[in-house]
């Protein structure tokens, strides 16, 4: 058959043969590639562990077509277990860049404690582990928020270094950058309020009171919440996603050497453009709202506009301005703080920045709507 | 021995980034076997001249033609240029493992890919080519916690992993010790011995490529052209242009022009 067509390799092929002096010849011929099936080891471990054990074992190699790491790799699982019968191994029938591949596979002995077993630990032993790392955790946030607190009063001292370009930037894009989006899903909250309120105070005739919902609604507790929600999916997780980066590239290393501390030229001008611009943001929020309110209520309940307006200035009260907008720098300082925390402790390699950015916006949306419960039971309390 | 039989052939190739333009007329030969040193100050295009072989960028004009094509390279339909680029292995300057995979995954990757080797036979072949570079035992560490070094071995051992024709190499010894760069030498000298691959080096580390090269061009930043080709040591003995022999000494000998 091999003489019919001499360019088409043959398969690959593997053959055991007991020899009379007690060796075993291995044959070897075709083209061993990747892309074929290659034969066991499992023949020749069999014969291995026969008994008479082998005095030793030979290869020819005279059919061998084409070889690639396949074939490497079967002759390291023969010699090993060649070595640990202690049967010898004859490699003078291999072709030569076998062997000195084979050589240099085990060249370089395995450095001892290297490798790691796959065997999990027990149950109570994991358990330990998560609240250890748990804890770890909530003493690196805590110390993280001290950290960003000592670089705060630095400020103040004038102390803290950071570009003023660099704060100035960031302002604009959590601002400024934020304001398109802002306006679309504040007006659609404001409609869905609208809507949903419409719907109910219509049965009692009171409709007009839709100005009266959606206004506090939207003023005391939704403007501030929708806009910290969006901050925290674009600029939390773009801060935590740059930090991260930075982490992974050693930039912050690099700030460290110079004795510039990130926390004051990173962090900092990140929670002041947050806690200047969410203010402002959640007003804006608040106007787009009550516009959404507006539109519902002029346009679908015939309420005409100055009544709605006038409505509208008769139901908020100046207090729930005042504490929408204190929501909103808290949820600012917090955006800033989950983002940046999350950013500075990323690990070193890609997925790492994507765990980062990830939790940053879990944490983020999380720590926002636990301050929202929070501040509004203290309202309640305090009786505004 | 035969007459040697061209690998890559490089017409008439020009690179440009938009308006910029970065090399111009390169026309060389890589013969199967070579190991050829792509030379040059910083900053030349070497690393670019390498994509460019590699298909990662496409020529501004000229042809890169692989044997066994008819046509160039980039005259290919997407789909034939795929099984020639699977013939390539290439190592990157700084590694470019997948972080989020171990380097047994790293390796195992392409095989699994492009094979249909059992997950066994699969996990063997791994081990044995981080075994070739000597980091057997490493299988289940994460590229972030290897050294620059390791990280390059690792990264040799998964441009080897489905046993390329051509290997391509971006600064190999760059950020390696001496010795550790004189290893990587020997084990690019004993892989194209032993695999009877076909390589090619950028690099600007003298030892390393008048020990391994035996054939190279030569970039020059300035006039934005091949300026010299032949083997290295052949070019530090006979070359006469002042540049080529001025970056061969390290502008130790006098000759270069300030």
């Amino acid at each position: 058959m091999a003489e019919t067509d001499s360019t088409v390799p043959k398969r690959c092929d593997l053959e055991v043969e007991k020899l009379p002096d007690g060796g075993v010849r291995l044959t070897l011929s075709g083209a061993w590639t990747l892309s074929e099936t290659l034969p066991s080891a499992e023949q020749v471990l069999v014969e291995l562990a026969r008994e008479p054990t082998p005095t030793y074992i030979t290869f020819d190699a005279g059919e061998l077509d084409r070889w690639e790491s396949g074939l490497l790799t079967l002759l390291l699982k023969i010699r090993g277990e060649c070595s640990s019968r202690g049967v010898p191994i004859r490699p003078e029938g291999l072709p030569d860049g076998v062997r000195r591949l084979l050589t240099l596979a085990t060249a370089i002995p395995e450095r001892k404690g290297a490798r790691r077993d796959g065997t999990r630990p027990p149950f109570l032993v994991r358990v330990a582990d998560a609240t250890i790392s748990t804890w770890n955790a909530v003493q690196e946030m805590l110390d993280f928020i001290g950290e960003a607190f000592l670089s705060g009063i630095r400020l103040f001292r004038g102390k803290a270094r950071f570009r003023r370009s660099d704060f100035l930037l960031i302002v604009q894009e959590c601002g400024a950058g934020s304001f398109g989006i802002v306006s679309l899903i504040s007006l659609l909250v404001g409609l869905i309020l609208a809507f949903v309120g419409a719907i109910q105070l219509q049965m009692f005739g009171a409709q007009l009171y839709v100005a009266n919902l959606v206004g506090i609604g939207m003023v005391r507790e939704m403007g501030a919440v929708m806009a910290g929600i969006i901050v925290t999916g674009r600029t939390g997780a773009s801060f935590a996603a740059q930090l991260g980066t930075m982490q992974v590239n050693e930039e912050i290393d690099a700030l460290q050497t110079l004795g510039i501390a990130p926390m004051d030229f990173l962090v900092l001008p990140r929670m002041l453009a947050l806690c200047l611009m969410m203010p402002l943001l959640c007003l804006y929020a608040d106007l787009m709202g009550v516009l959404g309110g507006f539109i519902v209520g002029v346009f679908m309940l015939d309420i005409p506009p100055a009544q709605y307006y006038l409505q509208t200035c008769g139901a908020v009260r100046l207090n729930d301005l005042f504490i929408g907008v204190f929501m909103s720098s808290v949820f600012g300082i917090l955006i800033a703080l989950t983002g940046c925390h999350r950013g500075i402790h990323c690990g070193r390699s890609a997925s790492a920045v994507g765990v980062a950015t990830t939790s940053a916006v879990v944490t983020g949306i999380v720590s926002i709507i636990v301050a929202t419960a929070v501040i509004t039971i203290l309202c309640y309390i305090i009786g505004i | 021995m035969s007459a040697p039989t061209p690998k890559i052939t490089v017409s008439n190739l020009t690179m440009a980034f938009g308006s910029y333009l970065v090399m111009q007329e390169l026309s060389f030969t890589v013969n199967r076997g070579d190991i050829f040193i792509i030379m040059g100050g910083s900053g030349c295009g070497k690393s670019t001249l390498l994509r460019h072989l590699v298909g990662l960028q496409r020529p501004t004009a000229g042809t890169v033609l692989y044997e066994g094509s008819r046509t160039g390279f980039w005259e290919m339909a997407p789909e034939e240029r795929e099984p020639v680029m699977r013939r390539f292995g290439m190592l990157f300057q700084s590694g470019a493992l997948w972080s989020s995979l171990t380097l047994a995954e790293n390796i195992a990757l392409p095989l699994r890919e492009y094979t249909r080797l059992s997950a066994a036979d699969i996990r063997d072949l791994a081990s044995l080519k981080l075994a070739l570079v000597g980091l057997s035992g490493f299988e289940e560490y994460y590229p972030s916690e290897i050294s620059g070094g390791m990280k390059k071995r690792a990264g040799l051992a998964r441009a080897m992993a489905l046993d390329p024709d051509i290997l391509f190499f971006d600064e190999p010894s760059a950020g390696l010790d001496p010795i550790s760069s004189r290893l990587l030498d020997d084990l690019i000298l004993e892989l194209r011995d032993s695999l009877g691959a076909t390589i090619v080096v950028v690099t600007h580390e003298l030892a390393s490529l008048f020990a391994i090269g035996s054939n190279s061009v030569f970039l020059d930043p300035v006039s934005k052209r091949m300026i010299a080709s032949g083997c290295p040591k052949q070019l530090l003995a006979e070359s006469e242009d002042p540049r080529v022999l001025g970056f061969l000494t390290r502008g130790e000998d006098g000759l270069t022009t300030p």
